[in-house]
């Protein structure tokens, strides 16, 4: 299964519902284009909800960093939602939970952009 | 029941994605064969995806010309998968510590780390041309008999 990405609006923050895989290719790539997307248009508060990624490997990982980095030399800022116990455990052995503000309620993190 | 018994399966691929994600549908099949509970399961998986994936990415270089030779076994001691590339080789006592906060933000190079995380044993040998990765996790010892 690929990864599908189904994006919506709520009061300003741009939210990106992933489901799938992120792995090399196909699901790293439509993370890439779709974050790209969202900054093109002008998006700087971004949410990423992983709440229905079945499978992450190193290369989506490494995405969701460089999303991570490529929002915030934006000017912008992105959190993540709704973490798998797996895609957690993986942030915490990598040590990037402390690196991604993680949030388990989209109504507060929503809130929390500044 | 798990399967004590030793079987062994050899796929020799082509340097694409698609061998990838058949080496990982493999592994599964060996590891949950195998025995092993289902927490330790996808970690195995996720192991033997990432030696696939540095494997056809880094070592070959998608190079249709070269292939990969992945070799399965399981025996009363554990799992054992094989991973060999035709690539150039590499020494793996100067890859960069992806938790090093200099590194954290990188874009890649968490495989081999993640790899290490999830298995026993990792052993690394170059075959000159290419490279011979060696992932083993042991099966956990049974419960003593009260």
């Amino acid at each position: 299964m690929s990864m599908k990405v189904a994006i919506r609006q709520v009061d300003g923050v741009t939210i990106l519902d992933l489901s799938g895989r992120i792995t090399l290719g196909e699901g790293s790539i439509t993370l890439r284009d779709s974050v790209r997307d969202v900054l093109a248009k002008g998006s700087k508060k971004i949410l990423l909800n992983l709440g229905q990624i079945t499978y992450i490997d190193s290369s989506g990982i490494g995405e969701l960093v460089s999303a991570f980095t490529s929002v915030k030399n934006a000017g912008g800022e992105l959190k993540l939602l709704n973490l798998t116990q797996k895609v957690h455990d993986l942030l915490q052995i990598t040590k990037l939970y402390t690196v991604f503000d993680v949030w388990d309620n989209e109504a507060s993190a929503i809130t929390a952009f500044a | 029941m798990p399967d004590s018994t030793t079987s062994r399966v050899s796929l020799t691929l082509a340097s694409s994605i698609e061998s990838v994600d058949a080496v990982e549908r493999t592994a599964e099949d060996f590891a949950l064969r195998a025995g092993f509970d289902p927490v330790t399961v996808p970690n195995i998986v996720m192991a033997v995806r990432e030696g696939a994936i540095n494997a056809v990415l880094h070592g070959n270089a998608y190079d249709p010309s070269k292939s990969i030779l992945v070799t399965f076994e399981t025996s009363s001691d554990g799992l054992t998968i094989r991973i060999c590339d035709q690539g150039a080789g590499f020494d793996s006592s100067c890859l960069p510590d992806p938790l090093a906060p200099q590194n954290l933000l990188r874009g890649s190079g968490r495989g081999i780390f993640l790899i290490r995380a999830f298995m026993d044993e990792v052993h690394f040998r170059q075959l000159h041309p290419g490279t011979e990765l060696t992932l083993i996790k042991h099966r956990a010892p049974a419960n003593p008999v009260a």
